[in-house]
């Protein structure tokens, strides 16, 4: 609805009303493209904290800046991109990860679409068969007697 | 006019709950005048419900800056337009929208509804009453937009910045008209489980209203992801933001249930599973509503703090939704089960189709909820983004959108997956050719690139491979082919749209995040910059004046290969004094499909200004395809069964005319 959207136009910008326009400066930007790039990666899966449903790739706000500048110190640094992420999360906590970890806690979220698409598919075949069973029910053997018996007789 | 406002909404109100009562005692009790009274006063209640939606909009254009909604969200200095589209920019008038639309779809079921059975068209208008009635309580007790202030300001607070756009004129009605439009297809289900029956009426009338809800729906997403994508300025055109996600969960229930109509309405099968979905369609509606406007979102302390707006929607929530789900637990029994079909079977498919879609409707419900549930209950936060809808709702899409083109091609009750996939052996080896040249030719291509292309180009073949099957190509000869084709009914055309434009919509998608390229800088005047392969030249900034706002126009000259300008490209940063805030005006250049988009950064002390520039190839067609699905509706509604109009309901059934037979 567009209150939907309009609600998110307005929390999405409204953090970023203080200053500039874009996420990403050109002074953050490192040399070596190959670890810039990884650090685009990273940051794109890392939230703004402060924002609303923003990841840090995508903020103008002050934190999300100094996120991407660690991530980018972390990099030159030569951490792998395991370790940027668990010494963010170590510093920051879980809610800055955008995807969240596979663990019990969230085996809800990351299980419900495979066990719903099951359960759906096995109710289907399962009321398919029943269905079909009903609709051409074999014949009892009282039945079938009878019905060899009349068909003997000819 | 605004007092009378206020009042038209309070009988608005009065109307409502008459609408309510009235026809559906009438039903029970089988009495024909009560169930009559439906009709005259749901049109009633429209009537007054527009005159207080005009005595508000007024209110707006003409700054009358005693009212308080109009003071928070309007400014005298602005321009006309967006002083009218500020009506609805604002929690109050948004609702008052909502109830608007609302009442209009019950007068169209009074004007229209001519030709249901009487008790049908009673609770229906009753159901749709309650509805409204619920809503009228809500506006008028927690966020009347006729409060007035005293002593009246002198000024307005201005409408935000951002809302300051043609895309606010557009799309909030159509995302609205395809929103509520989802309520007729609920009443009519509440109306079928009051009943107890459902009968060839039903099938017949839900699939129509389903099919314009879808449409409107369809439309609103498209247009609100233009809007966020120019307005932005980053040139995204899909967030997963909550907010998003609230009105994409009704349009995936609402795809669901336009194809289980189809079965429905065809082959009287499925019936009990399209009532369920036409109820969790618009009840993911009004969750949506409930998220948004409690404030539960932003956070579950924001909610605690002033639950009186969300307690309010909590409560109609519960009500419908609790209600609906309980009296067809009690009543979906005495529905009988309808026709057997064989799992290969144009209906097998569709069960499939809805298979996958409500998957991916609850994975949303559950990306969208699970943050809110695990914090109310544990205490943990924990944030759920777009790499989880990638991960989950792209691997759902896949195997959905590679079985599409099969849909359409087989037969009803039992059908031949061989013969089908026969027909699409020429959309398969195109589709198998798109990803070849995609990996081989195409600099930068992933795996994942190619085969997007690839699924792309299948479902837009698979949907022509369709309407040429269906006008018999490759059997009859070329004058016959095209005869029959201009012949075929509308709404083979319509799915045939519908699936195309799907298939443009993905193309865009995979073009945009797999072929765009990026950079960004700072630039001084007269430098150039390059971008696959198109040559910018930054001109320098200019400053300029608007009605209520100053802006630095940096302006862009295109260049040709000989280094003349071809055309110019204009980003702006603007300030609007009232609100203190700065907002960003891309620049955006449409070549071919393909779009350029120029977003300008600070202004550094040496005069030197932050650029990013994005290439986004085929990024229109995201749009497009939703237009063409848009289309594909329009072209259904068009198909002559499901015209209205007394003459051709007169005329002798022809062989289209469905037959869902009485349970």
């Amino acid at each position: 609805m567009t209150r939907f959207s309009l609600a998110s136009l307005v929390l999405l910008l409204s953090l970023l009303f203080a200053g500039g326009a874009f996420a990403v400066k050109p002074d953050e930007v490192l040399p070596d493209p190959a670890l810039e790039a990884r650090a685009r990666a990273l940051s794109e899966g890392l939230r703004c904290m402060v924002c609303q449903n923003q990841s840090i790739d995508e903020s103008d706000a002050d934190l999300a800046r100094d996120l991407r500048v660690l991530v980018r110190q972390r990099l030159v640094a030569g951490d792998t991109d395991q370790q940027v992420m668990d010494y963010i999360v170590s510093r920051y906590g879980e809610f800055v990860l955008l995807k969240p970890r596979f663990n019990l806690r969230n085996g809800l979220l990351w299980g419900t679409p495979i066990l719903l698409l099951l359960a759906g598919g096995f109710f289907i075949v399962l009321t398919a068969r029943s269905r079909r069973s009903t609709a051409t029910a074999a014949l009892t053997p009282e039945e079938q007697a009878a019905l060899d018996k009349i068909l003997r007789r000819d | 006019m605004v007092e009378t406002g206020h009042f038209a909404l309070v009988l608005s109100f009065a109307l409502a709950l008459v609408q309510t009562l009235v026809p559906l005692f009438g039903a029970r009790t089988g009495n024909p005048r009560m169930m009559a009274v439906g009709g005259p006063v749901a049109v009633t209640g429209f009537a007054l419900t527009a005159f207080s939606f005009a005595a508000l909009a007024t209110a707006y254009a003409s700054s009358d800056f005693s009212v308080a909604s109009v003071w928070e969200n309007s400014h005298s200095l602005q321009p006309l337009i967006y002083k009218i589209t500020g009506t609805w920019g604002n929690h109050e008038g948004s609702m008052l929208l909502w109830v608007l639309i609302l009442t209009f779809f019950g007068a169209l079921v009074a004007v229209f509804g001519g030709n249901l059975p009487a008790t049908l068209r009673a609770n229906v208008l009753a159901v749709q009453g309650a509805i409204g009635a619920t809503f009228f309580l809500f506006i008028l007790t927690t966020s009347n937009p006729f409060a007035r202030l005293n002593p009246a300001p002198i000024e307005g607070r201005d409408l935000n910045p951002i809302l300051q756009d043609l895309g606010l004129a557009v799309h909030p009605p159509l995302l609205y008209l395809g929103y509520v439009g989802f309520s007729i297809c609920f009443s009519f289900s509440v109306a079928a489980l009051i009943e107890g029956r459902i009968d060839a009426s039903w099938a017949r009338w839900v699939r129509p209203w389903t099919l314009v809800a879808w449409m409107f729906l369809t439309g609103g997403i498209a247009m609100g992801s233009y809007w966020a994508y120019y307005e932005l300025g980053w040139g995204g055109f899909w967030f997963w933001d909550p907010v998003e996600n609230a009105s994409f969960m009704p349009w995936l229930a609402g795809t669901a249930l336009l194809h289980s109509a189809i079965v429905m309405e065809k082959r009287s099968a499925l019936k009990i599973w399209t009532l369920l979905l036409a109820i969790l369609t618009f009840s993911l509606s009004l969750l949506g509503t409930f998220l948004v406007r409690s404030g539960v979102l932003t956070s579950v302390h924001a909610f605690a703090t002033d639950p009186t707006r969300g307690v309010f929607i909590l409560c109609i929530l519960t009500l419908f939704i609790g209600g609906s789900l309980a009296l067809f637990a009690l009543r979906s029994s005495r529905l009988t089960a309808g026709g057997l079909f064989h799992p290969i079977s144009r209906e097998g498919a569709l069960v499939l189709n809805n298979l996958f879609l409500t998957t991916a409707t609850a994975t949303v419900l559950v990306g969208t909820l699970y943050p809110l549930a695990l914090e109310a209950v544990t205490g943990d936060k924990i944030s759920v983004g777009a790499p989880f809808f990638d991960l989950t709702f792209g691997p759902l899409m896949l195997p959905l959108l590679a079985i599409v083109p099969f849909g359409p091609l087989l037969a009803w009750k039992r059908g031949d997956v061989f013969a089908a996939a026969q027909r699409l052996m020429a959309a398969f080896a195109l589709a198998l050719a798109a990803v070849l040249v995609t990996a081989l030719f195409v600099d930068g291509a992933s795996v994942f690139a190619a085969l997007g292309v690839g699924l792309a180009v299948w479902l837009v073949c698979g949907a022509l491979t369709d309407l040429a099957v269906k006008s018999g190509a490759g059997s009859v000869a070329p004058a016959i082919m095209l005869r029959r084709f201009a012949g075929l009914p509308r709404s083979v055309f319509g799915t045939a749209l519908a699936h195309l434009g799907l298939g443009l919509t993905l193309l865009g998608i995979v073009g945009t995040l797999s072929f765009g390229a990026e950079k960004i800088l700072s630039m001084r005047a007269g430098e150039t910059i390059e971008l696959s392969g198109h040559t910018l030249r930054f001109e320098g900034l200019y400053p300029a004046q608007g009605p209520n706002y100053s802006e630095d126009r940096g302006r862009f000259a295109l260049l040709g290969a000989d280094g003349s300008t071809i055309s110019e490209i204009t980003s702006a940063k603007r300030f609007y004094p009232v609100r203190q805030m700065t907002t960003t005006e891309s620049g955006i250049k449409t070549i071919g499909f393909s779009q350029l988009y120029l977003s300008l950064g600070d202004e550094a002390t040496d005069g030197s200004v932050v650029v990013r520039l994005w290439w986004k190839p085929l990024v229109t067609l995201i749009w497009g395809g939703g237009l063409v699905m848009m289309a594909g509706a329009a072209m259904s509604l068009m198909d002559r069964r499901l015209r209205v109009g007394a003459p051709s309901r007169r005329r002798k059934p022809t062989g289209a005319v469905p037959s869902a037979g009485l349970p």
